[in-house]
């Protein structure tokens, strides 16, 4: 078995179980809410109209932004609790995926039943009325059984349905089979990306076709069927959550961004943590404002930012000043607007840069964005999904007076190789990326110091910020890692593994000493 | 048969949907014990919403309906719609339901025990003529019309009732099945002691089944009487033309049975 398809297996039991617990509790939550509205709407028309409209509305709202907008709203809400009884609750991860996916799962459920139930034959719920039945021995006795296939069909969807999207649960914190897809397709690690689909489908699979097990039974009264059906369900449940459940908590829990170097230092941390005899846990791929917010409610105990981010997007500085000085400032910002210490800078930078291939490069004669000014509006530039909405761009833009002729977003992964291909002229890459090297490309000056220097910097949660043991065992990896060490480890964590990475990063560190 | 006390009886009722004209308009009618009395009419002479009102299906906009010298409304709709039997319009069994389960549903309603409920399905099917190896765990689906409505009819006797109201019964059935089905019914209504009401716009059938017929026209009844009443009693317009059919079909086959027999008195 190759290396990764081995890491890939042995990931399962963790992120399996989270993707199970989520799904799962969504689905039971989602069929518990829209089954008995969907009872109330049959017979009232307006209920129904309002119900089935709002479920679509939510149903166009992308999945990944509907996950998304519950992570602040529970936020605030946590906040607020905190504020009015003295006890909040975790905002990240598992709570706001399970109420996104509860309302992603409640379309399917309330329109197959309502037109289900809207469907039996007027004349046999007169009948059902004519021998003697109740409301509700009518709708218990003859309707739900006769638009079970219907209701069945709807339930099924949901649940293929939520199964599928809470892959997307990963940015958010929750741990999924997300997580494969999510890191697979950082570190170009495809076999972790088909992985993470065959498992969330096969996963999707099975769950349908027990119930579909279970709904002939009831079509055909094999009580058994129905049964089996269920048994299967609660034992596949079951099954999948018994790692997760029967895992001690681990003593501290580490944050990554959705990016490779992430995953390393994330993966450097952890191995710190372990060799000083504390159990580590990682909450990957989160977004960047989700992250800072994690760490400041101490969901996160630990993670790596990068002294430009926090200085734009969390201080809302426009100003750029040396390293050193925006170091200084963050640190004592941090600490005294959130309790949050700064433990130290790992010793490089992974700014924003505007880089194009060298040979290009020099034809054009741009070495400086000043020079590539003159040029732009002939070029197309690449970024990731952040870099076109962030403050420094529009400090490139203004400072340069730079326009290009056009703007894409892309995946990092796919943007180096655009840039190599000639699909973009400019992509605005990453100091530490090893691709850079790795393709040759030229990162052009920045002379007016429209990009803020990014520090890596480690940070720790205000809960921890006197937990002497965290911080001596996190202490080694201060100011200890060069760009191009780090440039080298990521390249190597693309190619093998971001745990093998981080083995040979602190190989390199201890040689150092 | 006149002096039996009146089982059903409608006293000047109407309903009307809105400000549509009235299904139904002042409609006075008794149903004696014991009778088997047929209503007749076209369609939308408010013939079904007559039958709807005995158990409370719909509920009258004026005037009262009585069953046993109660005013309905004084009656919960449930319990009276469970000692009523009514077989409906194009058969209305519950197709996810055997024919023993569509038979027994009344009496699980009213909560009989098992063992009761099995023989009185297994009785019930003797009177319907099925054979109770072969019907009794079938599904409607696979059953033909005329089976499908003698579980109606089981069905709705099945708690022992006894009122049973028919909304066009035997209506979709061919007519040897029809014929056999009415005459089956006619016998259980004899034998068990049934006042039955039956809808039709089958006017013969009416005249061969039913002690009496109450002919309805927009929403009123327009003529009443016994089917010898009926056929030899100078009539409206509107009865004559009504009763003309059966009389000219009688007429027919009589002629028919006359030319083929062998004459007596060539």
């Amino acid at each position: 078995m190759s290396p990764q398809l081995a890491e890939a297996f042995a990931r399962l039991p963790a992120y399996l179980g989270g993707h199970v617990a989520v799904s799962v509790t969504a689905l039971i939550l989602g069929l518990a809410i829209s089954l008995p509205l969907a009872l109330l709407a049959t017979r009232r028309p307006g209920l129904r109209n309002l119900l089935l409209g709002t479920a679509s509305v939510v149903q166009t709202i992308p999945s990944l932004a509907l996950l998304a907008l519950f992570y602040p709203l529970l936020l605030g809400l946590a906040a607020l609790c905190e504020r009015l009884f003295g006890a909040g609750f975790s905002a990240l991860g598992f709570l706001p995926s399970v109420l996104a996916l509860t309302l992603y799962s409640m379309l399917p459920v309330l329109r197959n039943t309502i037109t289900g139930l809207n469907g039996v034959d007027a004349a046999i719920k007169e009948a059902a009325l004519g021998v003697g039945m109740t409301q509700r021995q009518s709708l218990a006795m003859v309707e739900l059984p006769l638009a079970l296939p219907v209701i069945m069909a709807g339930i099924r969807t949901a649940a293929i349905w939520v199964i599928g999207a809470a892959t997307l649960s990963t940015p958010i914190g929750q741990t999924s089979l997300g997580n494969y897809i999510f890191t697979g397709l950082q570190t170009q690690n495809w076999v972790f990306v088909l992985f993470g689909c065959a498992a969330a489908a096969a996963f999707a699979l099975l769950v349908d076709q027990l119930l579909a097990l279970m709904e002939a039974g009831l079509m055909r009264r094999k009580r058994v069927w129905v049964t089996a059906g269920g048994l299967g369900l609660l034992l596949l449940t079951i099954g999948a959550l018994i790692p997760t459940l029967s895992q001690p908590r681990a003593t501290y829990t580490i944050g990554t961004k959705p990016f490779t170097e992430q995953y390393v230092l994330a993966s450097l941390i952890e191995q710190q943590l372990r060799d000083a005899g504390f159990s580590a846990a990682t909450r990957e791929g989160l977004g960047s404002s989700v992250i800072f917010n994690a760490l400041r409610a101490g969901e996160i105990d630990a993670y790596v930012d990068y002294s430009g981010t926090i200085w734009t997007n969390q201080m809302h500085r426009n100003d750029v000043k040396p390293r050193a000085e925006v170091l200084a400032e963050m640190a004592a910002w941090l600490d005294r607007e959130h309790k949050i210490k700064v433990l130290g800078g790992l010793g490089f930078e992974n700014a924003y840069a505007l880089a194009m291939p060298r040979a290009r490069a020099q034809a054009l004669g741009i070495r400086s964005l000043a020079e590539l000014a003159g040029r732009a509006q002939s070029l197309s530039i690449a970024g990731d999904y952040e870099f076109f909405g962030r403050p420094e761009w529009a400090a490139v833009r203004k400072t340069y007076g730079i326009n290009f002729r056009e703007h894409r977003q892309m995946q990092p992964e796919f943007m180096y190789s655009a840039a190599v291909s000639g699909e973009v002229d400019v992509i605005a890459g990453y100091t530490s990326d090893g691709r850079i090297a790795q393709f040759d490309l030229a990162v052009l000056d920045d002379p007016r110091h429209a990009i803020p220097p990014y520090d890596a910097v480690l940070l720790i949660s205000p809960q921890r910020i006197n937990d002497e043991a965290l911080l001596n065992a996190l202490r080694p990896l201060v100011d200890a890692i060069d760009v191009t060490v780090m440039r080298t480890a990521n390249l190597r964590a693309a190619s093998a593994s971001p745990s093998e990475a981080a083995h040979w990063l602190w190989t390199e560190i201890q040689k150092k000493r | 048969m006149g002096t039996a006390p009146a089982v059903i009886s409608f006293d000047n009722v109407s309903k009307s949907y809105g400000g549509a004209a009235p299904v139904l308009d002042g409609v006075s009618l008794e149903v004696r014990e014991r009778e088997f009395l047929a209503i007749v009419g076209p369609s939308g002479s408010g013939k079904t919403t007559l039958l709807r009102l005995v158990n409370r299906l719909i509920d009258p906009t004026a005037g009262t309906v009585r069953v046993e010298d109660q005013d309905v409304r004084s009656i919960d709709a449930i319990n009276l719609r469970r000692r009523i039997g009514y077989v409906f319009q194009g058969i209305g069994l519950f197709p996810h339901m055997t024919v023993a389960e569509n038979i027994a549903i009344t009496p699980k309603l009213l909560d009989w025990d098992e063992a009761r409920m099995n023989a009185r399905v297994d009785t019930l099917l003797e009177l319907v003529r099925l054979d109770r190896q072969k019907h009794r765990d079938r599904f409607p689906a696979q059953l033909s019309g005329g089976e499908g409505q003698r579980v109606g009819v089981a069905r709705a006797i099945a708690a022992e009732p006894k009122i049973v109201l028919m909304d066009e019964p035997f209506g979709a059935l061919d007519p040897l099945t029809r014929d056999a089905l009415g005459e089956d019914y006619r016998r259980l209504h004899e034998s068990l002691g049934l006042t039955s009401v039956m809808i039709t716009h089958d006017m013969l059938e009416a005249l061969l089944l039913a002690d009496r017929i109450a002919v309805m026209r927009a929403g009123r009844v327009v003529a009443e009487g016994t089917p010898q009443e009926l056929m030899s009693r100078e009539q409206d317009g509107y009865v004559r033309e009504l009763m003309a059919t059966p009389r000219r079909q009688a007429e027919r086959l009589n002629a028919l049975t006359q030319r083929s027999a062998p004459s007596p008195r060539a």
